[in-house]
């Protein structure tokens, strides 16, 4: 149970960055995941931190001490692969214990401690099969008890629930956060499913480019997201690109669009984010931002309906409304949106 | 369908197996002429107990197969690890340059040794025999355990570094015991190799030091006697017992690691 901290760190391979100046702070305890898209360098920062790569420049902390220049098999890590990567030539206990033996914890102790975490993960009893006999979920449940047995200053994941099934990764995902919390490890957890992230995490790391654009609770990150790309990837966002004037921001189409986001001086151009389900199909005259729209396809997903609508001057929107009254609306109509201020964010290119 | 599959099976086992059953009764057939009618015998056997040329060759064809398994597998593993798990410059290169020997024509070979090792001063004999030997059977060594590679994850051995490992513990305590059937296969292929060898046998032996197949060489070009077929029957025997262990042993998942 340590805080982990990473300072400066930098990665090329070759002619590419694939980190840039990352600098960040797990804190004790917490549970954050590094969200991005394919390549945008999770796994190299999780694998930097697990001390498998060593960065170009910077600092990995763990606790007080620096590691940067500690091996892996010297940093107390606990880490889950997304093949499991149990070894199949041993038993369930014999595997959980691997880590115990090289810490010098052998025997009865041993056992009691691997007893304990196969009754975490809830396999009490399949200490003497062999991987192949137990299904994908219970082996990544023993891949999970072998990483914390050893009761790790950190516990790092890279997608290790993306080869389960969908049914049986949300089950996964309610005891993984459960364990987390029991013991009180601090976890880092790559995933490219960002309801995953957003619901199993204390904090969210956006990364884009070898960069974290942004980290925060998962509510901070999703209602007021920093960077055009952090609002696109995390969730669903409408983007209004103007000018501003007089404190708010006229539109090209002319339309004047307010916004309690701090907006830069008057004639600056600035690009807002509205998310799909902040904006209503409502023609009383009681938000300030208001625009017309054509409806050109209607998506019924049952309780939800998402209508993608363009304005008279082509700019594409997205809208997704509850499923109140059962009226769904014709492709084709055209239709007044309207939203507030509050959810009209200011974001950077 | 499958009557015709079993038939065919039969077929095979029969063209592979008849012109042995019929060398192996001969050993124990009376006439020295191989002729019949069969008359069952052990005099061959007696007179092989005799014919110290023909024993010494056959010892010493099974110790040096038994020492070039020993190191072919050794070093060809060892050049197994850093072509699968080691990154290096001219990595791809080396690996193609592994496999042509395979396909090289013996005569070739022996001839390139023979010559090599003359103007080298390693000159001919048992050692001779030996780096031959075990330079003729590593690349297949390096074929066998590299196909068993690609069966061992990598982040296996990451795994056990993340639990503390060091890469030498993680590559005996994991990579090893699941390698270890891949292995003892390619033990299995040096020491038959060796075994089978006669071309380069020839060019290295002295008239002191011979292996089996050499001596069977020399002696039909004096003539042929059933005890031929005595040794051969037993060295048959042999080298099938040698590979049924093998068979044996080398199941997978026989191999929990002991502690
Ligand atoms: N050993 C390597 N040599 C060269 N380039 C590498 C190496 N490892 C990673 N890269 C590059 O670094 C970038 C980031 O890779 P990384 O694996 O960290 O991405 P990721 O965010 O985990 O992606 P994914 O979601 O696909 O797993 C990629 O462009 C990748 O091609
Ligand atoms: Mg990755």
């Amino acid at each position: 149970m340590t805080n982990v901290k990473v300072k400066s760190v930098a990665k090329t391979y070759g002619p590419i960055p694939v980190l840039t100046d990352i600098s960040t702070e797990f804190q004790e305890g917490s549970f954050t995941s590094l969200l991005g898209p394919s390549g945008s360098g999770k796994t190299t920062l999780l694998r930097i931190i697990a001390g498998f790569i060593k960065p170009d420049e910077g600092v990995v902390m763990i606790g007080n001490s620096d590691v940067t220049n500690v091996p892996v098999w010297g940093r107390n890590i606990g880490m889950m692969f997304q093949s499991y990567a149990l070894f199949p030539h041993m038993t369930i206990a014999q595997n959980v214990a691997f880590g115990l033996e090289r810490r010098g914890i052998k025997g009865e102790a041993a056992r009691k401690e691997v007893d304990r975490a196969l009754e975490m993960v809830r396999l009490s009893g399949f200490g003497d099969r062999l991987p192949k006999q137990l299904s994908g979920g219970q082996q990544q449940r023993v891949a999970l008890a072998r990483a914390i047995v050893i009761k790790p200053s950190v516990l790092l994941l890279d997608e290790p629930l993306s080869a389960l099934d969908r049914r049986l990764r949300q089950e996964m995902q309610v005891e993984l956060l459960r364990i987390q919390r029991e013991s009180g490890l601090t976890t880092i957890f790559v995933t490219h499913d960002q309801e995953e992230a957003l619901t199993l995490s204390d904090k969210v790391a956006i990364l884009d480019r070898g960069r974290i654009v942004q980290i925060g609770d998962p509510e901070t990150v999703y209602e007021k997201p920093l960077t055009r790309f952090a609002a696109e990837f995390l969730g669903d966002s409408n983007f209004l690109s103007g000018k501003v004037e007089n404190g708010a921001v006229r539109l090209s189409n002319g339309t004047v669009v307010r916004s309690d986001s701090a907006l830069p001086g008057n004639g600056a151009d600035v690009t807002l984010a509205i998310r799909p389900e902040k904006m209503s199909l409502v023609t009383a005259d009681t938000q300030p931002n208001k625009l017309s729209a054509r409806i050109t396809t209607v998506i019924y997903a049952g309780p939800v309906l998402s209508y993608i609508l363009e304005t008279p001057d082509g700019l594409p929107l997205k809208l997704f409304a509850q499923n109140r009254d059962g009226r769904v609306l014709r492709e084709g109509e055209t239709v007044s949106l309207s939203w507030s201020p509050e959810h009209t964010i200011a974001v950077a290119n | 369908m499958r009557q015709l599959g079993r038939f065919y099976l039969i077929a095979i086992l029969l063209f592979l197996y008849t012109p042995i059953a019929v060398m192996m009764a001969m050993g124990f057939n009376e006439s020295p002429l191989y002729e019949l009618p069969f008359t069952f015998s052990t005099r061959w056997y007696e007179a092989l107990l005799s014919n110290q040329p023909l024993l010494k060759a056959g010892a010493n064809s099974i110790i040096i197969a038994l020492i070039t398994a020993v190191i072919a597998t050794t070093l060809g593993t060892m050049a197994s690890v850093a072509l699968s798990r080691r990154t290096f410059r001219g990595k791809s290169l080396l690996q193609l340059l592994l496999l042509p020997p395979i396909a090289i024509p013996w005569l070739i070979t022996g001839t390139a040794m023979l010559i090599f090792f003359y103007w080298s001063g390693i000159g001919r004999g048992m050692h001779a025999l030996l780096i031959g030997h075990v330079a003729l059977a590593i690349p297949y060594v390096v074929l066998v355990v590299g196909t068993g590679f690609k069966t061992v994850r990598a982040d296996l051995e990451e795994a056990a570094m993340s639990l503390g490992s060091t890469p030498v513990h993680a590559f005996f305590s994991v990579t090893l015991p699941l390698l270890y059937p891949s292995i003892l296969g390619a033990a299995l292929f040096a020491f038959a190799v060796s075994l089978d060898q006669f071309v380069i046998s020839y060019f290295l032996a002295t008239p002191g030091y011979t292996t089996l197949p050499v001596q069977i060489y020399s002696a039909i070009r004096k003539g042929f006697t059933p005890e031929i077929n005595a040794i051969s029957t037993l060295l048959l025997l042999g080298s099938m017992a040698v590979i049924l262990i093998f068979a044996r042993f080398a199941k997978p998942g026989d191999t929990r690691d002991k502690r």
